[in-house]
């Protein structure tokens, strides 16, 4: 199936980011073999070959942003293999990563990425971005749970990396293809490691009337190294427009909250648990609650996982960073991102992975203002580069794409540029695959440019 | 001294300084690989020292090796070329540690035991608990790729190393990830440098997460008369919700091997016996963790018939833990001939995993196997002379093992043995598939082939 109706076209001009690119055509292959086919058909024409699944990155990485042909893995949504045995599976593309999970629940295994658009976004999508989610602070990102992969070359060659055990003879082929964001091959089979879900799981909800007090709390259970499966953190302001929505059952009064989840053997999670409550309450907790079953935990998630369809609601655009620091200063970030925001006249909304140090402050503002639109672009750029300065980087796991790529001089020298570029060419020389991702078009002058209209509409997370 | 050997020794003085070259044959010795002597020795003491080297290296067409400690330089083949030894030892400081974010920045030629101490003092660790650990830098660890036997518990390398600074064979300074525990910012190429034998460049610093020390553990060993009951108990174990931080299958020899361990500060290992399989497990956590872990898995070692299991004193448990770290130092030191397989398979150990053992005894070579339950398999042989009759059996039993791993969907390799072999037989196995690609990473990070020429897969 190809389309190519401007209609048609409209649909893929947008992903889960601010930024737009409208493709030429969109094909759905349904084999590595079409796949392979329709790379040697532009290659032969010269046209732009870009990847996607299900459009909702949030870096612009799935957008062709010189136009081109999208590949869309849609129909290559076949789990060709489940191996619970040795905890593996090996998917197509185009599978949902929540569909995975369902399918293996049966054997008490899970896939443990979970990026909150986990019922939509595909693994493939989740491969070339590297993509993380809540509960990566325990178990880590795509990254650690992909051990092989087959591949499509601009050339349209097909070939296999890594393999079924994960360790493979050689360079780690797999650990660079994976968040390389498409532009060093196409992925067209992925192999990946499964876990075992743990005996149980707490669910607490930590709340504070200071903002202060949350992020100390945070960075002390990662100093205690108490490791909980996720510590999600949501300011007051962001809580309250959730609670609007979701009624999950967060106080409206409270400055912050921590959703703390913790996992493993009944033991562990017990003593787990008596340690975060205290170093909650030493840091002035209002209240700890525990999640009694399955539906109140269910509910604090809802919360958390629709947190920004329910910020659409308030302003008419929004600006999501991605950037990481040391989990020892997120007190002094989230001061810093406060007093960035009153700088600019915005309301930054702050809902992240604090336990990560995955910062998510979101930038509240109307983009049919030119003027709000520029300044939003500068608060945000103002906040990437202090987390940069406090030993950080530009993004936990929404990747590079289109959107950061200006800002990566902020990080790299032009030494580091010219191997990444070296890696880049020798994979894909003529920048057929993804081009204008990743690495800066004007580069060294480390500014967000100015780009078209953002999108007006709210940013799942 | 030749004068090819004065010349290299003394134009790099002009680099970088006398006080940092040696070309003395006694030093350049020290870091031969496979019978190959450098010409010169350099030590830089700073990450600029070592781009001037590569710099030098490159514009006269010569050949490096990056060295730590040099425990692991027998891995690989023989180099094509090798000119200068790049020793790293001189980068030796912590750069950068935040014990309240569980990050640590680390100069490439620290030792481990010296690491060790001051994570110690904020009780946290990095999990490389490898052989050669009481000699070995951390670059070494993390270029060798040598296997940690805290896997199953704390995962490979590639989970904990967040970023790396490396100097390229184009000569220049470059760094990939960061120091924050979640990045996605670039392309992971720190991920290739594990295992890459310094053939891609020289690392020059690493960045890893940290780990707290456990409140406590405890190591079970199980005996076993019949592979089949150690592959019914690992399944158990593996199915269960019990992860331990390591578990060790190992063959009888294996087990001798590390019950002889002398080792004056540490005590006897009295309930290893004679002629049978052992599982040994370590397990982590408070009181109440332990209780169950013990509970639990001396249940599953009785169900799958385990002829006799202990809880291990506190007294033996130092003994066994280095035993069971340094196998593989221990097996390849009784002499020269020494040959170890690493075989990478599934994580179950495979039922048929002691025709390994029936390849040697046919040819009547000492041999014995241990594995870890996260893989690698390792099969360890000790011939007792490197005669050609000797060299002519391993070639005969390496093809042995590189059929068995391609019939099991994994892959084979020899980790070290003697230089006669390597004329033979590549120690990389077979040819692969994706060598194409690896060369292509290699003429990225290493146009002109400056680094360890020869040593590594494919040619490379």
């Amino acid at each position: 199936m190809v389309l190519h109706e401007p209609e048609d076209l409209l649909l893929y001009e947008y992903d889960g980011s601010v930024e737009k690119g409208r493709p030429g055509a969109v094909v759905f292959p349904a084999t590595t073999h079409d796949v392979s086919r329709a790379v040697r058909l532009a290659a032969q024409h010269d046209i732009p070959i870009i990847g996607r699944g299900a459009g909702t990155g949030l870096s612009g990485g799935a957008l062709a942003r010189t136009g081109g042909i999208m590949i869309v893995f849609a129909r290559m949504n076949r789990i060709l293999e489940l191996d619970l045995e040795n905890q593996r599976a090996v998917v197509q593309p185009g599978v949902v990563n929540y569909e995975l999970t369902h399918a293996v629940e049966h054997a008490r295994l899970y896939f443990a990425p979970d990026p909150s658009s986990w019922k939509s976004c595909t693994i493939g999508g989740n491969v070339a971005e590297n993509a993380g989610g809540p509960h990566t602070l325990a178990y880590g990102v795509t990254s650690n749970h992909v051990t092989a992969l087959e591949l499509v070359l601009p050339d349209g060659e097909i070939c296999r990396v890594g393999s079924r055990h994960g360790d493979s003879l050689g360079y780690d082929l797999a650990g660079l293809f994976v968040g390389s964001e498409g532009t060093l091959a196409l992925v067209t089979e992925i192999t990946v490691k499964l876990l075992r879900k743990p005996e149980s799981v707490k669910t607490l909800l930590a709340i504070f009337d200071r903002v202060d007090d949350a992020s100390e709390t945070v960075a002390e259970i990662t100093a205690r190294a108490i490791t909980p499966a996720a510590c999600e953190m949501l300011d007051g302001w962001t809580l309250r427009a959730v609670e609007d929505f979701i009624h999950a059952g967060f106080p409206m009064d409270s400055a912050a909250v921590l959703l703390i989840e913790l996992e493993g053997l009944a033991e562990v999670v017990v003593a787990q648990v008596a340690a975060v409550e205290e170093v909650c309450r030493e840091h002035h907790a209002r209240e700890v609650r525990i999640a009694r079953d399955e539906h109140e935990r269910e509910l604090l998630w809802k919360g958390r996982k629709n947190a920004f369809g329910a910020l659409g609601r308030i302003a008419p655009g929004n600006y999501v960073l991605d950037g990481v620091i040391p989990r020892s200063k997120i007190p002094q970030a989230l001061r810093r991102i406060q007093e960035i925001g009153e700088r600019y006249n915005f309301k930054i909304g702050n809902i992240f992975h604090a336990g990560d140090g995955n910062l998510h402050p979101i930038v509240l503002f109307d983009p049919r203002d030119a003027g709000q639109y520029q300044r939003a672009i500068e608060a945000s750029a103002e906040i990437i580069r202090y987390c940069v300065e406090i030993g950080g980087a530009l993004t936990g796991e929404h990747g590079v794409g289109m959107e950061k790529s200006e800002l990566m001089p902020l990080l790299f020298s032009d030494d580091d540029f010219a191997l990444m570029r070296r890696i880049h060419d020798v994979f894909n020389p003529q920048s057929a695959l993804n081009p204008g991702k990743i690495f800066p078009l004007n580069k060294g002058c480390g500014e967000i440019t100015p780009r078209a209209q953002a999108a007006v509409r709210a940013v799942p997370l | 001294m030749s004068t090819v050997a004065t010349n290299v020794a003394a134009r790099l003085e002009t680099v970088i300084g006398a006080a940092r070259v040696n070309g003395s044959s006694e030093s350049c010795a020290k870091f031969a690989v496979d019978g190959v002597v450098p010409s010169a020795v350099a030590k830089p003491a700073s990450s600029a020292e070592v781009v001037e080297i590569v710099r030098f290296a490159k514009s006269e067409k010569l050949a490096l090796i990056p060295c730590g400690n040099g425990t692991k330089l027998g891995i690989g083949m023989p180099p094509a070329r090798y000119d200068i030894a790049l020793d790293m030892t001189g980068l030796n400081q912590i750069a950068y540690y935040d014990p309240g974010d569980l990050t640590l920045s680390v100069d490439a030629g620290m030792s481990l035991t010296q690491l060790a101490d001051p994570l110690a003092k904020q009780e946290q660790f990095v999990p490389l608990a490898v052989p050669f650990f009481e000699e070995c830098t951390v670059g070494g660890t993390i270029a060798s790729n040598i296997g940690s036997s805290l896997r199953p518990g704390y995962g490979a390398a590639r989970d904990f190393l967040l970023g790396a600074e490396f100097v390229n064979g184009a000569g220049t300074f470059t760094k990939s990830g960061g120091r924050v525990v979640k990045n996605v910012t670039g392309y992971d190429l720190h991920k290739l440098l594990i295992g890459s034998l310094g053939t891609l460049g020289a690392i020059t610093r690493l960045n890893f997460r940290t780990f707290p020390l456990p409140e406590g553990y405890g190591h079970l060993v199980s005996t076993f008369s019949t592979v089949d009951s150690i592959v019914r108990f690992q399944a158990m174990v593996s199915k269960s919700l019990l992860s331990p931080s390591s578990f060790d299958i190992l063959g009888s020899a294996a087990a001798q091997t590390v019950a002889e361990l002398k080792d004056n500060r540490h005590s006897s290992l009295p309930w290893f016996v004679h002629g049978a399989w052992h599982v040994c497990i370590k397990f982590e956590g408070a009181e109440a963790i332990l209780r169950r872990y013990s509970s639990e898995l001396a249940q599953y070692a009785e169900k799958c018939g385990a002829s006799n299991y202990h809880l291990v004193e506190k007294s033996e448990e130092k003994s066994l833990r280095v035993g069971l770290r340094e196998l593989v130092k221990l097996l390849s030191c009784p002499g020269p001939a020494a040959t170890i397989f690493k075989i990478n398979l599934l994580p179950g150990f495979p039922p048929d995993g002691s025709n390994l053992s029936a390849l040697a005894t046919r040819l009547s070579i000492p041999c014995c196997i241990f594995a870890s339950s996260s893989g690698p398999l390792y099969f360890a042989l000790r011939p007792d002379d490197v005669g050609d009759k000797t060299i002519s059996s391993l070639r005969h039993i390496a093809s042995g093992v590189f059929e068995y791993a391609t019939t099991h969907n994994g892959s084979a390799s020899i980790l070290f043995c003697p230089t006669a072999l390597k004329r033979v037989v590549n120690v990389w196995g077979p040819t692969r598939n994706d060598a194409a690609l690896m060369r292509l990473v290699k003429n990225a990070f290493d146009p002109e082939n400056v680094f360890a020429p020869g040593r590594f897969v494919a040619g490379i």
